[in-house]
């Protein structure tokens, strides 16, 4: 019904974080900080990619509600407003799948960051192959 | 059938990703942009399959026609948004290069006349 708006709100918050972690390691970098130990992969090129997950599948599952007649152009844009029962059931999914959705999402990124600093730091494997 | 559809979306612009040559065409995007949504489909196929139980297995074959009608209008979708972001970026320089030969073109055959 509106499961994707919880993702949406999370990718709103989480780019506004990219942008000041961004700023701060430009910062760092200026001063030529040597306490502060650079990164393998910057945390803002890490969060980047959260925001590109969440941003990205919360657009395609707004198309998939406005494919459902579930989202509309006119307020209050979600036909589930219309109606006090079809607005609790929603804002029950949103409780239930849209957290999980946002929850899964964060995960699979969490991993995905540390795999990807694992990826980066561990030594060339020459001649190797599967 | 929207969630395999974008999987195998999502999997098939990963394959492509890793074998790019440069980072150009800014597939990571379409590719993380495709893993998001599959993911978060994957939990509305969970919370459906609690609710349908073994019902969610076999669906009516309208409503597989639609879901993949659905499917492939969301990798359309995704490919639009991910060509115009390219299109705007443009990390090679042709949209400017294009551009500015055209305005070059206009304000030569401006100076003609």
């Amino acid at each position: 019904m509106a499961c994707f708006t919880v993702s949406l709100a999370e990718a709103i918050v989480v780019k506004v974080v990219q942008k000041r972690v961004a700023k701060k390691e430009k910062l760092a970098e200026e001063k030529h900080d040597a306490s502060v130990e650079k990164p393998l992969i910057p945390m803002s090129t890490r969060l980047g990619w959260l925001t590109k997950l969440l941003f990205g599948g919360s657009a395609l599952l707004a198309f998939e509600h406005v494919w459902h007649g579930e989202v509309v152009p006119w307020f209050p844009f979600l036909t589930a407003m219309n109606d006090s029962a079809d607005a609790v059931e929603m804002l029950q999914e949103i409780g239930t799948v849209g957290v999980g959705m946002a929850a899964l999402v964060t995960a699979v990124w969490f991993v995905m960051s540390k795999t990807a600093l694992y990826i980066v730091g561990r030594p060339e494997l020459k001649g190797s192959r599967m | 059938m929207t969630l395999l559809i974008t999987v195998f979306a999502a999997v098939a612009v990963t394959v492509k990703w890793y074998n790019r040559k440069n980072d150009d065409m800014r597939l990571g995007s379409l590719a993380l942009m495709y893993w998001g949504a599959s993911l978060m489909w994957f939990v509305d196929a969970i919370a459906e399959y609690i609710e349908l139980e073994a019902e969610f297995f076999a669906p009516e074959a309208a409503d597989m026609l639609n879901d993949s009608f659905l499917g492939l209008s969301v990798v359309a979708l995704g490919l639009v948004i991910w060509v115009v972001r390219l299109l705007i970026a443009d990390p090679k320089g042709v949209v400017k290069k294009a551009i500015g030969r055209g305005t070059a073109t206009a304000e030569a055959e401006t100076g003609k006349e």
